[in-house]
């Protein structure tokens, strides 16, 4: 019993240690890559390792609803506006003066110290051990049963956020869509 | 049932999701295309939802997993508008760039 821990507690670290890099690689090949088109793709291999990540946590149903929704349709959605756009090269590097990009570097330096201090400090000694959950903690029918009792405010209005960018994008398209008429007439 | 947690703790994961948020923070204040600016953006709320998503199982309490799938939800409409607006842009042939966008008059 103790050995078959051990296994799966080696495994368990091997799988995170993959994922976590491989979330982090990514994520800064997204910044660093100067193609749009290979920037998105570098943000979807970020969002499957997200996945295996929150399945390590025992968030099945939000695992799946991240490869669906995000991976699945968001990135459909970009890819297709890449395409529509053509792919035209960023440099990271180029233009903007130099002092911009070195107060980008430490404000995002800055950004990670301030995380890194404001957790150590809050939560520091209490992350070490947690509490047991249910195996059924993570499944779709415990969100469904929070989501309709203790969260119905949120999802009401998570629908109507839906609704009104849904509304907005609409609007978007179809007013550009008139002033290149207009600029055709 | 009940599980402790095999693996890496819950601190390991925040050290993940602090990266994470601010590769996208650099992403968001270096580049100046649109497009990359809200890939960036994305990659930031990612960083909270792994945050949010840990939280709860150190907590043993679904209500992190909820907030994650609203920052989801957020996060979609968020792109639906960011696009709109980048070909709406990119229609009246204005460059593609946050540097030079300043003005609301197009």
């Amino acid at each position: 019993m103790v050995l078959a821990f051990d296994a799966g507690n080696t495994l368990v670290w091997i799988v995170w240690v993959v994922a976590a890099f491989a979330c982090l690689g990514s994520g800064l090949a997204v910044v660093s890559f100067t193609n749009p088109f290979f920037s998105a793709l570098a943000l979807i291999g970020n969002l499957g390792a997200l996945a295996v990540l929150y399945l390590l946590l025992s968030a099945e149903f939000v695992a799946a609803a991240q490869v669906l929704v995000y991976a699945g349709a968001v990135m459909v959605m970009f890819l297709f506006v890449i395409a529509y756009l053509g792919g035209r090269a960023d440099a990271p590097w180029a233009g903007g003066p130099s002092w911009q990009q070195v107060g980008a570097i430490g404000a995002a330096g800055a950004i990670l110290v301030e995380i890194v201090v404001a957790i150590g400090l809050k939560a520091g000694g209490r992350l070490s051990h947690q509490h047991e959950i249910h195996g059924s903690f993570g499944s779709p029918r415990m969100i469904g049963r929070l989501f309709l009792t203790d969260h119905l405010l949120a999802f009401e209005i998570t629908s109507v956020v839906l609704l009104i960018a849904a509304i907005g994008g609409v609007i978007l398209g179809s007013h550009s869509r008139k002033l290149a008429g207009e600029k055709t007439v | 049932m009940t599980l402790g947690i095999l693996g890496p703790e819950v601190s390991w994961y925040l050290a993940v999701s602090a990266f994470l948020f601010a590769t996208g923070a650099l992403g968001v204040l270096l580049r100046r295309s649109p497009l990359i600016v809200l890939l960036s953006l994305e990659i930031m709320l990612n960083g909270a939802n792994l945050a949010l998503i840990a939280f709860a199982r150190h907590q043993g309490n679904g209500a992190g997993q909820i907030f994650a799938l609203a920052v989801m939800a957020v996060a979609a409409s968020e792109v639906v508008v960011g696009l709109g607006l980048i070909v709406a842009i990119s229609r009246r042939n204005l460059d593609l760039d946050v540097d030079k966008l300043r003005t609301l008059r197009g």
